[in-house]
């Protein structure tokens, strides 16, 4: 018995979110729509029948049978490149999902949400910031956003246009654009630290594993309760090489 | 996930799982053999990928959970775990 089988996923649009990144517009069947940091596993069968399979967080926020998935090139990957440079409109993947049920925001949740991303980690706390906007909520929202530089930031636009009540702090680690006070450094206890609501509010990590362990190390330290503390770790480079 | 040199976490075993377990499984709290520790299995540390999977305990890293997925078969070992408490909508 197979509880849950692979789909087709039909591209049918991309966008370029940064020179190697790319986010792929997918029209699935029999889509039951999905939760804010959920993620699914895309897999691709070459000719000769060799298969690869890769996890992506979805960025989007449920959309029908609509599902967005930000992909960022690994240079030696064995997926991502394809992905990225390859996949055209038109052309077919087998995906499977949504899957996750732990790292993940429910609309339905009044409190207030501390976002945490490093890198391409973004992607799943980004769906979480549509998903509050496309529900309605008014949950307090704050996002921080660590990234090497500008040049490597996803969803620019978007970030520059959020919607009242969600706070965005930047974090660049090796060159800050011109205008930023702040040092390019790595994310410290200050960047962390900033109060932004009387409730203690529910932190979701997501990144590299050195990123996310020091993330979640500094914000234990900074007295949140490590049960309000969900962590999702990539490995190297994103979320599938 | 595989061919990635160190650990990521258990939300990337959400989907091998879900070809064996009804409901998601990386919600569910697991309980380290080694030392006790209780940990959600999206917080396990996870190594391998592709076909096969290894669980560590965040805690001690004593083995919790194993995973293997052959052309036929799905492979769980849960020798590792004490128990493995698995939250169901009411």
């Amino acid at each position: 018995m197979r509880r849950i089988n692979w789909k087709v996923a039909r591209v049918v649009g991309s966008r370029w979110e940064t020179a190697s990144a790319r986010t792929l517009e997918l029209d699935v069947d029999d889509w039951d729509g999905h939760l804010a940091g959920q993620h699914v596993d895309v897999r691709l069968t070459a000719e000769d029948g060799y298969r690869a399979q890769r996890s992506y967080s979805i960025a989007s926020a449920a959309d029908g049978r609509r599902v967005e998935i930000t992909v960022q090139r690994v240079a030696d990957g064995e997926v991502s490149p394809y992905l990225v440079d390859q996949l055209a409109v038109g052309d077919v993947v087998e995906l499977r999902g949504p899957v996750g049920g732990w790292f993940v925001w429910a609309p339905t949740d009044p409190g207030p949400v501390l976002l945490v991303a490093g890198g391409s980690g973004v992607v799943p706390l980004m769906a979480m910031v549509r998903s509050r906007a496309t529900s309605g909520s008014s949950a307090p929202f704050r996002l921080l956003y660590s990234v090497r530089t500008p040049d490597e930031v996803v969803y620019a636009d978007e970030l520059a246009a959020l919607p009242s009540g969600v706070d965005l702090t930047m974090v660049y680690t090796r060159q800050a654009p011109d205008g930023e006070t702040r040092p390019a450094r790595r994310i410290s206890l200050q960047d962390l630290g900033k109060p932004m609501a009387d409730a203690p509010p529910s932190v979701y990590v997501c990144g590299p594993s050195g990123f996310v362990e020091a993330a979640a190390t500094m914000l234990v330290t900074l007295g949140h309760d490590p049960a309000r503390i969900r962590t999702e770790r990539f490995g190297r480079g994103g979320r599938g090489a | 996930m595989s061919h990635q040199p160190g650990h990521v976490d258990g939300n990337a075993l959400a989907g091998p799982l879900s070809e064996v377990f009804a409901v998601d499984i990386t919600a569910a709290m697991a309980t380290c053999a080694g030392c006790g520790l209780r940990s959600r299995v999206a917080q396990l540390l996870v190594y391998g990928g592709g076909a096969g999977w290894v669980a560590r305990c965040p805690g001690c890293e004593d083995v919790v959970l194993r995973f293997l997925r052959t052309a036929t078969d799905a492979v769980l070992d849960l020798r590792g775990s004490l128990s493995l408490v698995v939250p169901l909508a009411t």
